[in-house]
């Protein structure tokens, strides 16, 4: 019988909740790292037992943990993550020339084919690629306009509240030179050649709290899902709006419809039917929790713009948590398991697609990130 | 002045990076002459590879703002890192502490 394994990130470790493919009973793992901020844990596709993590902590700074077991133990890897050349400025709040400099790892992305090759997603906003499982990191620097074919307008990025974080990673599964990185807050950018060269890919996103609302970068994109089998297909959560592309970025509309708020960061596709999409809606961007205390999953199976509220098992008061870019994920079982982590520390389970939610556990430090691993038997 | 024999030199690590380091209580190095704080850093670093980039920057070699050097009940935090510990350090009868610095709030 199939099993997943829920690598779970949080402000003060990491944990790992393991169940069969009911997805009723539970063990709970960890904490792991305890007392360090995990931003993200991800499991290598071809190589379940391969797990890495991104580990950090305000005075002793970024560290990088891999696991060849599964989770069960870990050891440090490199954890220099170096800018090319001089690494130039960006924007700062102010609108004055601020210096590039690394803090931390946001989002960690392992190769769909190889184990040893991982992506990192670092603040201030860059790419990182490792080829030797952790051994040492090397910048993508096309994408912040090294190189004779940058347009990525890198100079002009600014960050968003939260730091200027990349922080979404996709691998086009049908096409190893293509992916798709996003930043906040400059926007979403797409490669079509393993990384050396980058376009922004941001158009009909409307952002009306920037001095141009369509300008080409600058869009504070709060996450991106694709589903495997329609890689041309994408579904963001905006900062405000829940828009969607059907040619790889190059145009986007918006498909927010009858969603009651269509502000949140968490957004993701169903393992099996690629027009079946979740997002957590939360108030605003001044108030980070559910509308009315009432914490609830929107699912379309409509590819958007037709939203149904999923609540059975959530709680319908007084919950004022918020929902993470990073912490929502689908295991890929026949019935599609959807999860979601929240700042209040319950990580919450639907083992039908939805219809019905369980907290796996209740009382985690606050979660950052969840990610899914469904494994053979 | 060129370095010459080892020193054993004794430094205490925060908690955090005695995990880390996977190692307990005070750890003893053999440090090059002139034992300064740089050069126990060094050797602290060779010795556990894992704790590089966890005391000193990457890209500058400062230490991390939050992080504090003592030794002899004197903060060295601010001392030129090239500056000579006090004997006592030297010869390992007292430590250099590492200590994580209380920024909370």
């Amino acid at each position: 019988m199939s099993s997943v394994r829920v690598l779970v990130g949080t402000r003060k470790g990491a944990f790992i909740l393991s169940a069969d493919g009911e997805r009723r009973n539970w063990r709970v793992s960890g904490p792991f790292f305890a007392g360090w901020e995990l931003y993200h844990l991800k499991g290598s596709p071809v190589d379940p037992n391969r797990i890495y993590a991104s580990q950090c902590s305000g005075w002793f700074g970024q560290l990088i943990q891999r696991s060849d077991d599964g989770g069960a133990t870990w050891n440090p890897v490199d954890n220099k993550f170096a800018y090319n050349g001089t690494p130039g400025t960006h924007q700062w709040y102010d609108g004055t020339a601020h210096p590039w400099e690394f803090k931390r790892v946001w989002h960690l992305e392992p190769s769909l084919t190889d184990p040893d090759t991982v992506y990192a997603g670092v603040e201030d906003a860059a790419l990182f690629r490792s080829t030797d499982g952790g051994g040492s990191w090397h910048e993508l620097s096309g994408l912040r306009g090294e190189g004779s074919s940058a347009n990525t307008h890198a100079q002009q990025w600014q960050p968003g509240a939260g730091g200027m974080g990349l922080h979404t990673i996709i691998l086009d599964p049908t096409n190893a030179k293509r992916m798709y990185i996003a930043i906040s807050a400059a926007g979403v950018f797409r490669t079509e050649d393993e990384g050396a060269s980058w376009k922004p890919i941001n158009k009909g996103l409307v952002s009306e709290f920037i001095p141009d609302p369509k300008a080409e970068v600058g869009h504070c994109v709060h996450h991106v899902a694709m589903h495997r089998t329609r890689p041309d297909v994408l579904f963001m959560q905006k900062h405000w709006d829940v828009m969607r592309s059907d040619d790889a970025g190059d145009n986007w509309r918006e498909v927010s419809g009858n969603l009651p708020t269509d502000f949140g960061f968490a957004i993701d596709v169903h393992a099996h039917e690629p027009e079946t999409v979740y997002v957590v809606p939360i108030k605003s961007d001044s108030e980070h929790f559910p509308l009315d205390g009432k914490l609830r999953v929107y699912r379309s199976r409509t590819g958007g713009n037709e939203w149904q509220e999923l609540g059975k098992g959530l709680p319908d008061k007084d919950c004022y948590v918020n929902v993470l870019r990073d912490a929502m994920a689908v295991d890929t079982l026949d019935q599609c398991g959807v999860y979601f982590g929240t700042t209040g520390g319950q990580v919450y389970v639907s083992p039908d697609s939805g219809e019905s939610w369980m907290a796996i556990t209740r009382d985690l430090p606050a979660v950052l990130s969840v990610e899914v691993q469904t494994l053979a038997s | 002045m060129h370095p010459t024999a080892a020193s054993t030199v004794r430094v205490v690590l925060p908690f955090h990076l005695r995990t880390l380091a996977r190692v307990e209580g005070d750890v003893a190095l053999a440090v090059q002459t002139p034992v300064t704080v740089r050069q126990v850093l060094d050797a602290l670093e060779s010795s556990y590879p894992m704790l590089r980039g966890t005391i000193r920057e990457y890209e500058t070699g400062a230490r991390r703002a939050f992080l504090r050097f003592f030794a002899c009940e004197q903060d060295w935090s601010n001392e030129p890192q090239d500056k000579i510990l006090p004997e006592a350090v030297q010869s390992g009868r007292e430590p250099l502490i590492i200590l994580g610095a209380i920024a909370g709030g």
